[in-house]
């Protein structure tokens, strides 16, 4: 009963992190891509609960605190960064940002 | 029962709201239904028996850095992406086709793997999660974590700041 | 009957009383409102309507029920509609978790059914063992409704009140999140009944008086969570005309109304779960009787009321503040003196351990 509750979760994870990958790949909205590669965190941290519940252990949960922590980290200087580049360029396409130095 | 129930609806919801994050032209369409899939998986953690980790999701992710997303977005004002997806059709064809075998791939291994279905009553209570973060093992990790955060704090001021 | 589903009738029941009980308190906290902030300004106030105007939020719900629908032109229609229900929803849900009073006997009464009569209710919705980490994570939630009414009305001055208000709403959070660790340190349960419980006896044992910065914080940033008078910014209408809800009317308009309300009364029944002891008498020699249950209810109310009466008399008493005064206020002081706290007590828990 669980086992299968389990092993569809981890599939559901499986598919939210290709989505996400795939958002990653074909979006061009720097803002989306980014919110594509939470979603493929989020997909992670599904999959570490999964395990943990199968395991009977609770270091998934204690994992997914740290993806978390790194993922609120993350989202703060990656928003930040993306302000910096709007002020520079006047657009958020991925495409326009081509230089390393301007 | 109920928690197949739930589970199962929860799970289509989070699908169909991931599929929306990236089909949607609009930004702030897919901020949201970024929040909606947050929100379902955080439904399916706590019928996986992690209440704690249900909740810090709601707090850490759809309250937090999902706030700070849907600021940026209204800050600039961001308009809808352009019609033409840009960048060469092949390439695009490749990256679906890519996450298409991947999906495959590792859903097969899933498929086929068989996962015990762990301890009849399990409960990652908020102590029980607690006491093994606080444990030597990742006690030290714990207190990294401190650190990058205080990093992220500083880095995001200096960088977003326009003259310090 | 299974005792599933007399579970499920007894959790209905509770769930109705407490929702329409809300309703209730909100309809007439709007009158009670009116009145105290006429009187303490020399005024008289609504009281044509009825005896002392009691039937006054009953004119203004069917006033409000029969207004013009309007939606503004450009508006993203969805989200418009969405965010009201978002905001009640938020709101209505984090009543969830507070406790009303400690366990109420069902008196025997020969019209309820046989397993109702003397059946021990906890007047409580859900007891879950996250606790107030619950009314935490929705009271985050809360901020989409105010972001989607600000964004989806399509007028600068709503998407500047939304943006305030959500700015506001989410520095502030952060120290009521800050000013409850002290109480958890000293109760070591995230549960309100355990906190509850830990302050029973004399009333110098509630956590008020125990870790009492952490309640100044508390309700300072309670306060700002409500958006209530100083801290009302994202309504300010002499800059931003009425804020996110610029654009709202009638229904709508009522429903964002009632989910400031209800988040005010939310705050109040918590600061009072938390820091005044509850729906503890704070006097210990009032014997528990087969009655208690209910004065422990009343207690509460009593308690909610004073609350809720001191968030009148602070619109009656202060101006608002300005928008960097109370950014400022909020990241300078609030989270500063909170943190520091939370270091004071744990370093005095482990020095008395």
């Amino acid at each position: 009963m669980t086992g299968s509750l389990v092993q569809h979760a981890v599939l559901l994870s499986v598919v939210l992190f290709t989505l996400g990958a795939l958002g990653v790949f074909l979006r061009r909205n720097v803002i989306t891509i980014f919110m594509c590669i939470e979603l493929m965190l989020n997909a992670v941290n599904l999959a570490f609960v999964a395990f943990s519940r199968s395991l009977g252990t609770f270091d998934g949960q204690v994992l997914v605190f740290f993806v978390m922590t790194v993922a609120a980290a993350e989202a703060a200087v990656g928003l930040a960064i993306v302000i910096a580049l709007h002020r520079h360029r006047d657009t958020l396409d991925v495409d326009a940002f081509n230089l390393l130095k301007w | 029962m109920i928690e197949q129930i739930l589970f199962y609806t929860l799970a289509a919801l989070a699908l169909v709201a991931a599929i929306v994050v990236i089909a949607q032209r609009s930004p702030i369409y897919s901020a949201f239904a970024l929040i909606v899939v947050l929100c379902s998986l955080s439904g399916i953690f706590a019928i996986l028996g992690s209440p704690f980790i249900a909740v810090i999701q709601i707090v850490v992710y759809a309250g937090a850095v999902m706030v700070l997303f849907l600021f940026v977005l209204m800050l600039l004002n961001v308009q809808k992406e352009a019609d033409d997806p840009g960048g060469s059709k092949p390439l695009r064809t490749a990256a679906a086709a890519l996450a298409a075998a991947f999906a495959v791939q590792v859903g097969l291994v899933v498929a086929r793997a068989r996962f015990a279905s762990g301890p009849e009553q399990y409960e990652a209570s908020t102590r029980k999660v607690a006491e093994l973060l606080f444990s030597p093992t990742f006690l030290y990790v714990f207190e990294a974590t401190s650190i990058l955060i205080l990093a992220a704090l500083v880095g995001s001021i200096v960088l977003a700041k326009r003259d310090l | 009957m299974s005792p599933l589903i007399q579970e499920l009738i007894e959790k209905a029941l509770v769930v109705g009383i407490v929702t329409h009980g809300l309703l209730i308190v909100f309809s007439f906290c709007t009158l009670i409102e009116r009145r105290v902030l006429a009187f303490m300004q020399f005024r008289l106030g609504p009281n044509r309507t009825g005896p002392q105007g009691i039937l006054q939020p009953f004119a203004d719900g069917i006033k409000l029920f029969f207004k013009e629908e309007f939606i503004p032109a450009g508006a993203n229609k969805p989200l418009f509609v969405l965010a009201p229900a978002v905001a009640v929803a938020t709101a209505f849900m984090s009543t969830a978790i507070v406790t009303y009073g400690g366990a109420l006997t069902v008196p025997a009464f020969g019209f309820l059914p046989e397993w109702l009569q003397g059946r021990v209710i906890e007047l409580q919705i859900a007891d879950l063992e996250v606790g107030i980490l619950y009314l935490f994570a929705l009271s985050s939630l809360g901020v989409y409704g105010i972001v989607m009414a600000g964004w989806a009305s399509n007028n600068k001055y709503a998407l500047l009140g939304g943006l305030r208000s959500s700015a506001q709403m989410f520095s502030y959070e952060l120290a009521l999140g800050l000013s409850w660790v002290p109480v958890i340190l000293v109760t070591s349960s995230f549960r309100l009944p355990d906190i509850v419980a830990g302050q029973a006896g004399w009333f110098w044992n509630w956590n008020c008086f125990v870790v009492f910065p952490a309640f100044l914080v508390y309700v300072v940033a309670g306060t700002a969570e409500a958006n209530r008078t100083p801290f009302d910014l994202p309504e300010a209408e002499t800059e931003l005309v009425a804020g996110f809800h610029t654009e709202y009317s009638s229904m709508k308009f009522a429903l964002l109304q009632m989910a400031e309300y209800v988040n005010m009364i939310t705050i109040s029944a918590l600061g009072v779960n938390m820091f005044l002891g509850g729906w503890n008498t704070g006097l210990p020699f009032l014997p528990p009787t087969a009655a208690y249950g209910l004065v422990g209810f009343f207690t509460f109310a009593a308690k909610v009321a004073g609350f809720l009466f001191f968030f009148f008399w602070l619109r009656g008493t202060l101006p608002r503040f300005r928008y960097d005064q109370l950014m400022h206020f909020g990241w300078k002081v609030l989270v500063p003196v909170a943190a520091v706290f939370i270091l004071v007590t744990a370093g005095v828990l482990a020095a008395l351990a």
